[in-house]
Parts: C-alpha cells; sequence; structure tokens
C-alpha cells in the first residue's frame, strides 16, 4: 500500500484549513502511514457485487411541513461570535478595494 | 441511607410519596457532588442555580396537584457534547471554550419537560473522540472504582458520575461505543439506541451516519425509564425515525425471557479478550441459559474489518463535519496576526483543534481526498454493508446477540497514550454495532481484578425493548446493580 509523503500530508492540511508546524507535519504522518497500513487489510476483500453503505437506516425524502417558525434570538446567536458588528460577524476582509 | 443512593426510580417513588422534595433531592445531590468530585471530576461545570429553580417548579407542580412524569424532579448530567439554552457547551475543546448555545438539544428540552433538574455538563475527549476521556482539553476524569485508572470514553465523564452516586442519570452519545464502554468499565448501565430512534438536534456532531445518544444509568429499569424520555421523532432531524414509535419500556420489564434465542458472538470471544473478561461474559450466559434463554455460538465473519472501516468512516465524516469550527459565528478566533480569512480559518482551528481531532481531520480529509476516495472511503463503505448483512443473517436465528463491552478492564490512567492502536482496540466489541445501526445495551456482569466488566446485548433495529428486558432479567437474577464504588 501506497505511503503518505511530507507533501500529501501539507497538501492535505491546506485544504483543511488546518495550519501546522513542519514538526507537526512529521508527526500526522507518521500516524497517518500507521493506520493507512491497518486499512490495507480490507483489499483482501472482495467487494466487487457489494453496494457501499451509506446509511445505516434507510430513509428517503424525510420532509416536514415547511412552515414559519421563530428564528433563534439574533442577539444571543450573534453574541457568540468572536467579533460582532451590530447583527453581523465581522471578519477579516474578504475583497480588496 | 442518602438519597443520592438511591436508583432513579427509587428517588422517583419517594418523590411522588412526598418522603422528600425535589429541592431536597437535589441539594442532597449537590452535596454528595461536593464531596468527591474532588476525586472523579467527572463534571466541566455544574448548574446548581438550574437545577434548585426546575426543582423547586416540579415541587410546586407536584402541591397544585398536578399529572408529573415518572422521572420529575430526578436530577440528571448531560454530556458536554450537548447543547444546552444559555449554559456554556464545550464539546471537551478549546475551540469551543465560551460557547454558549442559544438553543437546547431536543433530549435535553424532553429532560425538561420531563421535569429532570440538570446538574451540569460531563467531561468528555474533544469533539467525542477518544475512549478514556484522556484527550479532553480541560481536565482527566478518574474512574471511581480505582482513581488511576480511566473511566473510559467518551463519555467518561457521564459513566464516572453515575457510578460515583454524582448524578441519578446521564445522558452520553455513542458513536462507536463511546456509551457502552465506559458504562462497562465504571459499573454502569449504558444504552446506545438504534439509529434514528433518538433525536440528534443539537448534539455537536462527530460522524453523523454513526453517532446516537442514550442513556447511561445506575441500573436497567432507570434505562428504561429515561429512554422513554428520549425516544421520539422529531421533525428537527431528518433522520429520527416517525415509523417505529417506542413501546412502554418499563411497563415490559417482567423479567421472563423464557423461550429468547441468544447468539454468541465467537469473534468477540477469543483473541484480544483479557480472560476475566471471557469468564465473567461466560457466567452471565449460563446465568441467561438458567433463565430460559437458548445460547449458541454465533459467527460474524466480517466483524474482525470493523476497525479499519470506521477508522475510515469515521474521520471522513468528521473532517466534514467539523469544517464549521472556522472562527466566524462561534467559539474561538487566532489572536496571531493575518493574512486573509484563510490564514484565519487555518490558525484558528490549528490553535482550537487538539492533536486527536487534528490527527483525525487529516486523516478524513486523506480517504475523501483525490485519488483515493475509492481505494479507503468507497472500500470501507462496501464493508461497512458486508458488516451489515453479518448482523441480518444473525437476526433470522436470533432474537439478540452478546457479548463483552470492553474488551478489557478499565486501563491506567497514560498506558495507552502513545499507542493509538491500543486505544482503538477499547471499541473492538462495540463498533460493529454502530456501522450496523442496531441497539445494544451494556449491562455490569461481574468484576476482574476488582473492576467491573459489562456484557453487551445487541439486538434487532428498533427493538430495544428487548435488550432491556434481558438486561433486567439478567440484573435481577445475577444482583450486581447494588455493588458501587467505594468512594
Amino acid at each position: 500500500m501506497e505511503q503518505a509523503t511530507r507533501d500529501d500530508v501539507a497538501h492535505v492540511a491546506e485544504l483543511a484549513h488546518l495550519a501546522l508546524s513542519e514538526e507537526e507535519i512529521a508527526r500526522l504522518q507518521r500516524e497517518l502511514n500507521r493506520i493507512l497500513e491497518h486499512f490495507a487489510e480490507l483489499q483482501k476483500l472482495n467487494t466487487d457485487d457489494v453496494e457501499p453503505m451509506s446509511h445505516a437506516v434507510p430513509m428517503v425524502n424525510v420532509f416536514r411541513e415547511d412552515a414559519a417558525r421563530p428564528s433563534l434570538p439574533i442577539d444571543a446567536v450573534v453574541g457568540n461570535a468572536p467579533d460582532r458588528a451590530d447583527e453581523f460577524f465581522r471578519v477579516p476582509r474578504i475583497v480588496e478595494g | 441511607m442518602e438519597a443520592y443512593e438511591l436508583t432513579a426510580h427509587e428517588l422517583a417513588k419517594a418523590l411522588a410519596g412526598k418522603e422528600l422534595s425535589a429541592v431536597e433531592a437535589v441539594e442532597n445531590q449537590l452535596a454528595r457532588i461536593e464531596a468527591v468530585e474532588g476525586r472523579v471530576e467527572a463534571y466541566l461545570r455544574l448548574t446548581p442555580d438550574l437545577a434548585l429553580a426546575q426543582a423547586q417548579a416540579v415541587d410546586e407542580a407536584r402541591a397544585r396537584g398536578e399529572a408529573l412524569g415518572p422521572l420529575a424532579g430526578v436530577p440528571y448530567a448531560a454530556k458536554d457534547v450537548l447543547c444546552t439554552n444559555g449554559v456554556a457547551t464545550t464539546c471537551g475543546s478549546k475551540i469551543l471554550e465560551r460557547f454558549v448555545p442559544p438553543y437546547d438539544a431536543t433530549v435535553v428540552a424532553n429532560c425538561r419537560a420531563a421535569g429532570m433538574p440538570i446538574l451540569g455538563k460531563t467531561n468528555m475527549d474533544e469533539f467525542a473522540m477518544g475512549s478514556s476521556t484522556e484527550n479532553s482539553a480541560f481536565k482527566i476524569t478518574r474512574n471511581p472504582w480505582d482513581p488511576d485508572r480511566i473511566p473510559g470514553g467518551s463519555s467518561g465523564g457521564s459513566a464516572a458520575a453515575v457510578a460515583a452516586n454524582e448524578a441519578f442519570l446521564a445522558l452520553g452519545s455513542d458513536t462507536g461505543g463511546s456509551i457502552r464502554q465506559p458504562a462497562s468499565v465504571c459499573g454502569c448501565v449504558g444504552l446506545k439506541p438504534t439509529y434514528g430512534r433518538v433525536s440528534r438536534y443539537g448534539l455537536i456532531a462527530y460522524a453523523s451516519s454513526l453517532d446516537q445518544i442514550g442513556p447511561l444509568t445506575k441500573d436497567v429499569r432507570d434505562c428504561a425509564l429515561f429512554q422513554q424520555v428520549l425516544s421520539a421523532h422529531d421533525p428537527l432531524d431528518s433522520t429520527s425515525s416517525a415509523d417505529h414509535p417506542a413501546p412502554d419500556y418499563a411497563s415490559l420489564l417482567t423479567g421472563e425471557v423464557r423461550g429468547l434465542r441468544a447468539g454468541v458472538v465467537k469473534e468477540l470471544m477469543g483473541e484480544g479478550i483479557e480472560p476475566g473478561v471471557q469468564e465473567c461474559v461466560r457466567q452471565a450466559v449460563s446465568t441467561l441459559e438458567g433463565l430460559g434463554v437458548t445460547c449458541e455460538e454465533v459467527e460474524l465473519p466480517h466483524c474482525e474489518y470493523a476497525l479499519p472501516v470506521y477508522y475510515i468512516i469515521a474521520p471522513a465524516e468528521c473532517s466534514s463535519n467539523l469544517a464549521r469550527f472556522d472562527g466566524v459565528r462561534y467559539g474561538h478566533r487566532t489572536e496571531q496576526p493575518v493574512t486573509d480569512f484563510e490564514d484565519m480559518f487555518a490558525k484558528t482551528r490549528a490553535e482550537g483543534f487538539g492533536p486527536e481531532v487534528r490527527l483525525r481531520i487529516i486523516k478524513g480529509t486523506y480517504v475523501l481526498s483525490k485519488g483515493y476516495y475509492d481505494a479507503y472511503y468507497l472500500k470501507a463503505l462496501k464493508v461497512r454493508n458486508l458488516i451489515r448483512r453479518d448482523f441480518d443473517r444473525a437476526f433470522e436465528r436470533f432474537d439478540i446477540l452478546l457479548s463483552p463491552t470492553s474488551p478489557t478492564v478499565a486501563f491506567r490512567i497514560g498506558e495507552r497514550v502513545d499507542d493509538p492502536l491500543a486505544m482503538k482496540l477499547a471499541d473492538i466489541c462495540t463498533i460493529p454495532i454502530n456501522l450496523a445501526g442496531i441497539p445494544a445495551l451494556s449491562v455490569p456482569c461481574g468484576f476482574s481484578e476488582g473492576l467491573p466488566v459489562g456484557l453487551q446485548i445487541m439486538g434487532k433495529p428498533f427493538d430495544e425493548a428487548t435488550l432491556l428486558q434481558v438486561g433486567y432479567a439478567y440484573e435481577q437474577q445475577a444482583g450486581w446493580a447494588g455493588r458501587k464504588a467505594n468512594l
């Protein structure tokens, strides 16, 4: 089975929005490769005719009534933000200019 | 005898008979917590004012002669993975250290409606990822039976609270064994209901195709009564089933199990299971035979693949679920200088998540990424189906299946921190159940090296009633429920 390289881990960390030190990347690479070895066992099984199972209980199209309900209290919701302005979440500038 | 030593149903009876008030019961419980919490550390935060106010309301309702539910006035603890309106909810993580939910999880709302005072929020592995509660960002919880040992995890705080008489009942969540394994190693009862039995609205998600909320209790009758409060379809959770109304669990506890057919899972009774644990489970099997249950061996040949399947699927789902923690709407935000908003996300997340959570996000993102999806994720979903088929086949012949809950008794704090594979083996008996989506109950079945052992009883989808019936009959016969940790 393939091994994950340092660059693989750095790439995945970027996808997952995790800013990691080189030391942490090395730790994660070590742990990831340890578990990948373990995953190789699955390749022993023939699953050509097996459907993938993404949910334990078969359910299709669960609908509820499309009725208006009161929203959560806006002040309590926005109050959890690390930075806010009135009823808005404040974030670093996204668009230049 | 102190009130805190009672089971929930005994307390409920005393409250209904006006032998004591709900406020007195909460005061007695709070005094017990005050006395022993320093040695257990089950709770992340206590809510005494809230508990007393809720108890007061129950007492007033009772004085007015209002009809009350069977657990009215019985205080409980909630795992910190569950949102509590106005009460901080951290999920054991620094990234949510200052999060105060503006709403209750449906199960918490159900408990409130049932008149159950909330004592506080219990410690857990960060984002429910772990089997020892050592991954909490805040504290180490100790096993009430031996302070040098882990209480199991990830619902370790809930199990320790019940075992230490610091709560009559507790809520936990179970993705790969996180209710049953701590219940087992702390000597209490724990139920992982069928996937879809309990609403997960307000549960901070780890792996959504596996997560379930359920009760940890002092005995099986308490478990039946508590599960009743939790079982209901909820329009706010589309995965909660509307097709299987819950029966009145407690009224079905007759102790009569004659004629039931039980399969003892061969793969979970050999290598990897401590001899002392095997011995307790064998004894339990003969006790059940004595009660008229027919027991024979059954094979679940794909069980051995459950661990790799779980450690692909759960991280994959977690990497998606935990994408929401970005330092914008709630929780921690980095104070380092940032170049743009993506840099802010990345620094916030690296600071806020602990080492195990970072690892699972990396694993999950890796198995879902281009080039690896088919080999890992898709393969795991297919093998998951093979595991479920094993259970389907077994349940054509058997009403229930039996195994140990945990392969070992509680291990020592720190013993497995540097050995991730050994840590993961703690869930070897419980993970297949989450993959199949079926319910399973852990009941105390004796002691090995002076530490509690649990029997796992697995059932057909939505057949919690049979599990409770068997657990109850066994408990009445075996009599372990009365044994408490000496604190």
